[in-house]
């Protein structure tokens, strides 16, 4: 097997909740080692939200915990307040090249580990730094949360019907977003480091972050003072274009004709080939202006098939067509499965994982790998007494004292 | 254009192949200092055809989206479907590090141009695919616009309001899942060269990155649990667990409308949340909008495993009747005031105001000299102490810098490069 691009590189983790490891996963999954630093007072805050396993509340029956920790890594715990838990951050700042967390402003300044301590300890260290408003400014010490990010960022806004409050978001989508930003400095920071012998700070807003997706609908504002509202499923050079409702409880298909040979072949599928050149839809302007009939022409047809049928009969003659896929249809998906999207791993708590994923592409010559969740504490012991070396009567003490 | 050096990417060189799908990857390539060259169609890449437009005036050079995801890159034009075209590509694979594209797979292959011919050229180059469904697999060859893979990834379903269909972003956003992903997988590619000394091939799937963003609400409950989740729109379900372990959900509002768009505020109980819940509260009864329920409710001994539809339904209607009487800022503000954690639902223009982003500088003012202005872009994706990021240069002109990297690097003629143009190969 060909060596990881990542072994020997080691990272101690203090992040927590989703943005945080899911910006370190991917460098697990090809070869660093990562030390989740975690302790019992103050347990990632991912282990109280659910879904849980059999609907129990408990620290290690998370799916959204173990959802975010699918990179690979030991889980230590450590008492930050503890005199003797600072002098230990020491030395595994001093074991690591790469010190990450997701905290707001105020939390690793207290620890003693901001960047120029981290950078006296060990001169080439590379620190990355994650939290909603960036570790500058006035709300550089307001906590963050997925819901807030995703109206801040926009988000929510594109989510929209014209006439009414934004549906929004499902959930924390900008925890998906701001993340691989991060993974992209700390890549390129690696390989600076590589080149130059100079280490890193990145300081990250995931709010200025998830922003640069918009980016277009900003410059629409400052060069034309037009703001944005959202017609959510339609789009200005594709007609039609939407999800349609389909045979069946809660089911749809979503369709879109861009050019007119897509329309062409849109009306042979219906089995209404004269309809393409009805001067009232043969050009997409007149497709747009008649839109709403048009929609009520496309949903007369899928309504009386299934989003899967839809789906087939419209890609097979070249137009876009998607089932609107439910976690079931997920589960079955024949694309999804060819890239082996879903995989298993076993849990010692909550048992077989089938939900686990690795990168979101894949590489054609390094393999990856996947880890599973970890529980709290749970590789105390190969860490403090392997990895740091230290003595057992140590070691002994610091868990007497409840250092660890 | 001013010097790459302090860019933690300096060394590399990118070759830019990409249309709209795949514009964000190699900005974010540039904005960290990599030479970045986008390479367009003689006539144009057909990005530019995207709105919104400077002045709404809709001509390729005054596309706002391709200004926006352009920046940091070198211009040239070149059509890889003439044999001299080619030809000249392959030469610039010679000095390229890296070269990203997006379109439908296979194409590059069909022109001899694929990963196997460009490895040959240069055994280092990494080479990034972004398409919506692979390189691979039964949907490869899928139309694939956004809205098709957000329905299919799983995130279409379980978004908008449930008295109508499942909504999909108004602007796409689809595949900037898979062009940062890209990034991701050829940055690794380009460390992991560093030991074997060869490139590879990175297949960026857009329906991968979005299946992911999906999460484990949607995915966990299926496999464990034979439960489908559905789309709520801006009501957040609270559940209450029965006796038998039956499970009824409580329906909370987390946006609300107000006079000039909407807010997010949700009345959290746990202490450390109280002083925000507390503080609206007082905020509505002072402004004498509150029911008698919202009057009398003590959210320090709230339990929303006992409550009731109809109780939480009074409070909500105070709220809303609240939030419909003041503007975003209004409400900003006050929260701000009284320690609420209550956030507008911002739209550009709340952004360009937020004093939070004017204090960072995150807003940079960009020459367009030929339009004769400046403009305002969201600059600097993230903070760095050593090496910059930040946009050094606006997005080119078509075949901005041909005449640089043709005459200048590859060392044609001038004659050359005229005969290749009247060709239409440049």
């Amino acid at each position: 097997m060909e060596r990881r691009p990542f072994e020997g590189v080691n990272i101690l983790d203090f992040t927590w909740t989703g943005t945080g490891p899911f910006s370190l996963n991917p460098l697990a999954f090809y070869g660093a080692t990562i030390i989740k630093v975690e302790s019992r007072e103050r347990p990632d805050a991912l282990r109280s939200l659910g879904p849980f396993k059999d609907g129990i509340a408990a620290p290690e029956q998370s799916y959204y915990f173990a959802y975010c920790q699918m990179g690979k890594r030991y889980n230590i715990t450590l008492n930050m307040s503890h005199p003797r838990g600072k002098e230990l951050a020491r030395r595994l700042v001093a074991w690591a090249d790469i010190v990450a967390d997701s905290y707001a402003t105020g939390t690793l300044e207290k620890w003693g580990l901001d960047y120029d301590s981290l950078k006296k300890i060990k001169p080439d260290i590379i620190m990355l730094r994650s939290c909603m408003h960036g570790h500058t400014g006035p709300l550089a010490g307001h906590h963050g949360q997925g819901f807030i990010l995703t109206a801040l960022s926009g988000v929510d806004a594109l989510l929209s019907w014209p006439d009414r409050a934004p549906a929004g978001a499902f959930g924390a989508l900008t925890d998906f977003i701001a993340p691989q930003f991060n993974t992209i400095c700390l890549i390129a920071a690696l390989d600076y480091r590589r080149r130059t012998g100079k280490g890193q700070y990145i300081d990250q807003s995931q709010h200025e972050a998830a922003m640069q997706l918009i980016t277009p609908l900003i410059l629409d504002y400052t060069v034309n003072q037009r703001d944005y509202t959202s017609n959510c499923n339609r789009l200005d050079y594709a007609a039609p274009h939407g999800i349609y409702r389909c045979r069946g409880d809660d089911r749809w298909c979503a369709v879109a004709v861009f050019t007119d040979e897509e329309w062409e072949s849109f009306c042979k599928v219906i089995g209404n080939p004269a309809l393409a050149s009805d001067p009232k839809y043969s050009t997409l302007l007149s497709r747009k202006q008649h839109e709403d009939e048009l929609d009520t022409i496309v949903e007369a047809w899928t309504a009386t098939r299934s989003p899967e049928d839809v789906m087939g009969l419209m890609q097979a003659s070249g137009v876009a067509a998607g089932v609107v896929a439910d976690a079931r249809d997920q589960a079955g998906d024949p694309q999804l499965a060819h890239y082996n999207f879903f995989e298993e791993r076993e849990h010692p708590v909550i048992g077989k994982i089938p939900f686990y994923h690795g990168p979101c592409f894949r590489l054609s010559e390094t393999p990856y790998e996947i880890g599973r969740a970890t529980m709290i504490g749970e590789h105390n012991e190969f860490v403090y007494t392997e990895l740091l070396g230290i003595p057992d009567e140590e070691w002994a003490s610091l868990m007497a004292e409840g250092v660890i | 254009m001013e010097a790459n050096a302090e860019g933690m990417l300096s060394p590399y060189r990118v070759l830019d192949l990409t249309n709209e799908r795949g514009f964000l990857s190699g900005r974010l390539l540039g904005d960290l200092g990599a030479d970045v060259i986008k390479i367009e169609r003689p006539e144009g890449d057909p990005g530019r055809r995207l709105g919104p437009f400077y002045h709404d005036t809709p001509v390729p050079e005054k596309s706002l989206y391709w200004m926006g995801f352009n920046t940091n890159k070198r211009g040239i034009t070149l059509d890889i479907q003439t044999a001299d075209g080619r030809e000249i590509f392959k030469k610039l694979c010679r000095t390229a590090d890296i070269v990203i594209e997006s379109f439908d797979p296979g194409y590059l292959d069909k022109l001899g141009l694929g990963y196997a011919t460009l490895s040959e050229v240069n055994p280092g180059i990494v080479m990034a695919s972004i398409t919506g469904f692979g390189q691979s697999g039964p949907y490869r060859d899928y139309k694939a616009p956004d809205i098709v893979l957000w329905a299919l990834s799983g995130l279409g379903y379980v978004t908008g309001d449930p008295d109508r269909p499942p909504i999909s972003p108004g602007y796409p956003i689809s595949y900037f899942f898979s062009a940062i992903q890209a990034v991701i997988g050829t940055l690794i590619a380009l460390y992991g060269r560093s030991t074997t000394g060869r490139g590879q091939y990175v297949d960026a799937v857009t329906l991968l990155g979005l299946a992911w963003a999906t999460g484990p609400e949607v995915q966990g409950l299926w496999p464990t649990n034979n439960q489908i989740v559905k789309r709520t729109g801006r009501i957040w379900p609270r559940p209450q667990v029965g006796a038998g372990g039956e499970v009824n959900y409580i329906n909370v509002p987390l946006i609300y409308p107000c006079q000039d768009g909407a807010v997010k505020f949700f009345p959290f109980v746990e202490p450390g949340m109280l002083p925000s819940t507390n503080g609206l509260t007082q905020w509505v009864v002072q402004e004498g909008m509150a029911s008698e329920t919202l009057k009398n409710v003590d959210w320090s001994t709230w339990n929303w495993q006992t409550v009731t539809q109809s109780t939480v339904d009074e409070i909500v209607q105070s709220f809303s009747r609240f939030f419909m009487q003041h503007n975003k800022a209004e409400l900003w503000e006050g929260a701000q005031n009284k320690g609420i954690q209550l956030y507008p639902v911002f739209t550009p223009k709340d952004m360009l105001a937020f004093p939070q982003l004017s204090i960072r500088q995150y807003w940079q003012e960009v020459e367009h000299p030929e339009l004769g202005t400046s403009v305002v872009y969201p600059g600097a994706f993230t903070r760095l102490a050593e090496g910059s990021c930040k946009i050094r240069c606006r997005a080119p002109l078509i075949g901005e810098h041909n005449e640089d990297i043709y005459v200048g690097e590859l060392g044609l003629s001038k004659e050359e490069l005229a005969r290749l143009k009247q060709a239409g190969v440049i």
